[in-house]
């Protein structure tokens, strides 16, 4: 079956314009609802970190109107704590920023093995009658296999008691380091305290069980078969607790009240 | 339906099965299996993959210039597999975060490609379509078969139910951490082949 060139050719540039309108007429068609998605999720996610319950079995429609409700996305700037209320915290995208060579910046050294981090970020702001009640800071950093991505929130009142942790994506080994999200071990985090005497971050996992809160209120029970986890959470916990994390901005909230 | 596409569409499920027989496909069996849910929407995408660049390949089996068949294969299946990860991140997006990458990557599961080049490429489109459902089918039996185990000894649940009460959550099973692991679908997937082969006399591929 000997075909000329030109066939062959046409032939192949007729099939790459028909697959090409199939893939770019779905990825439009269904943009706005995967970016929806996106957003769903986030606001999910927020939403379990500051204890409300069986988030998963809500629908988009509960969970948006639950999040307005309670939570305010906020763009904060990392060097000084300010808030930039110029840009949309709810279209901002500080993964994709970290790695812009003028949104982002290297990180300074760190045991969290986080190399790049966004200028800006996004915290989230409850309040309840007006008074603010919980930060919710995003995390990041190295575990033993993969970047660790979570949310930690803080109790606004002394900006210290830790109010909940959760990691929602991790590359953990399945039921050992993944234990992160496991949320009987989450549940340890709340109560704890986050920063020492001296303000320092010193909220850390060790080995074993960590005493009641009264004795010990910066340790989290180990997570057992996955010290090298376990010491990643310590890091990045600390770092984004820490000066070149969110330093300034909690410092900025302890003063005024306001960033 | 005829005797031939009966067979075309039975014969996949056990006699020829794709992982089972032709042992194809085994990285995204291994990768997706950990729990039923998600087996159940992998099958579910490959099966739509398989059936739709089946029925495509046929369509254009006689205006395809052999040059370039393969090419033209790949460039279906991709398109076909773009498509239908938009389609699940748009509807199903927490089983999509799950399966990740491995959607994507059905463009590589030789399945596929197999199935084009050697059977959509000489058949017509209706026999093409049964065909691509029976594989796809075939390869959805192994992935539930694996993905019901992986999940019930790994961690205790059928399809997200708590079944077994794992000991950390003050039950009396010690969940299998092997189950969890690639390596427990290996052996899952092993057990699969053995059974199939030793207690299926029309098990192709015997010596």
């Amino acid at each position: 079956m000997g075909r000329s060139v030109g066939y062959i050719i046409g032939f192949a540039v007729a099939i790459c314009l028909v697959c090409s309108v199939f893939v770019a007429g779905s990825a439009v068609a269904l943009k706005d609802r995967q970016e929806k998605n996106k957003v769903t999720d986030r606001q999910k996610k927020v939403l379990t970190v500051i204890g409300v319950k069986d988030v998963g079995s809500k629908s988009a429609e509960e969970v948006e109107q639950l999040f307005n409700q309670k939570a305010k996305a906020r763009v904060v700037d990392l060097a000084t704590g300010a808030y930039d209320d110029g840009i949309d915290a709810t279209a901002f995208d500080a993964r994709k920023a970290a790695k812009d060579p003028l949104l982002g910046m290297d990180a300074p050294a760190n045991k969290a093995g986080i190399k790049r981090v966004s200028k800006k970020v996004v915290v989230y702001e409850v309040s309840e009658g007006g008074k603010l009640v919980t930060v919710v800071l995003p995390i990041e950093g190295k575990g033993l296999w993969s970047t660790l991505y979570g949310f930690l929130a803080l109790d606004a009142n002394d900006l210290n008691t830790v109010k909940g942790i959760t990691f929602y994506q991790h590359g953990e080994t399945p039921g050992l380091g993944g234990e992160v999200d496991n949320p009987s071990w989450k549940a340890k985090w709340a109560g704890r305290r986050a920063f020492g005497d001296d303000g320092e971050p010193a909220i850390r996992v060790v080995k074993g069980a960590a005493p009641p809160v009264s004795e010990a209120p910066h340790k989290i029970d180990g997570l057992s078969g996955a010290t090298l986890t376990a010491n990643g959470v310590t890091y990045l916990v600390q770092f984004w607790l820490g000066e070149n994390g969110f330093g300034p901005y909690l410092k900025r909230l302890k003063k005024g009240g306001k960033a | 339906m005829t005797r031939k596409e009966r067979e075309t569409l039975i014969d996949p499920l056990f006699n020829d099965n794709p992982i089972g027989v032709q042992v194809l496909g085994i990285c995204s069996a291994l990768a997706v299996t950990t729990k039923l849910e998600t087996s159940v929407v992998m099958s579910l995408a490959v099966i739509a993959v398989l059936t739709l660049s089946n029925l495509a390949v046929s369509l254009v089996r006689n205006l395809v210039p052999p040059s370039i068949r393969i090419i033209v294969q790949l460039t279906i299946i991709a398109s076909l597999v773009i498509v239908t990860d938009q389609v699940l991140k748009a509807f199903m997006f927490e089983i999509s975060k799950q399966l990740s990458v491995f959607v994507g990557l059905i463009i590589t599961n030789c399945i596929v490609m197999g199935r084009a080049e050697a059977f959509a490429m000489q058949n017509g489109p209706k026999l093409s379509i049964i065909d691509g459902l029976g594989n796809g089918l075939g390869y959805g039996v192994v992935l539930l078969f694996v993905g019901f185990f992986r999940e019930l000894l790994g961690s205790g649940k059928i399809y997200g139910i708590t079944v077994l009460q794992v000991s950390t959550e003050g039950g009396w099973y010690v969940p299998n951490g092997l189950m969890v692991l690639a390596p427990g679908a290996f052996f899952l997937i092993a057990l699969f082949i053995f059974l199939n082969r030793t207690f299926n006399p029309n098990a192709a591929a015997t010596e």
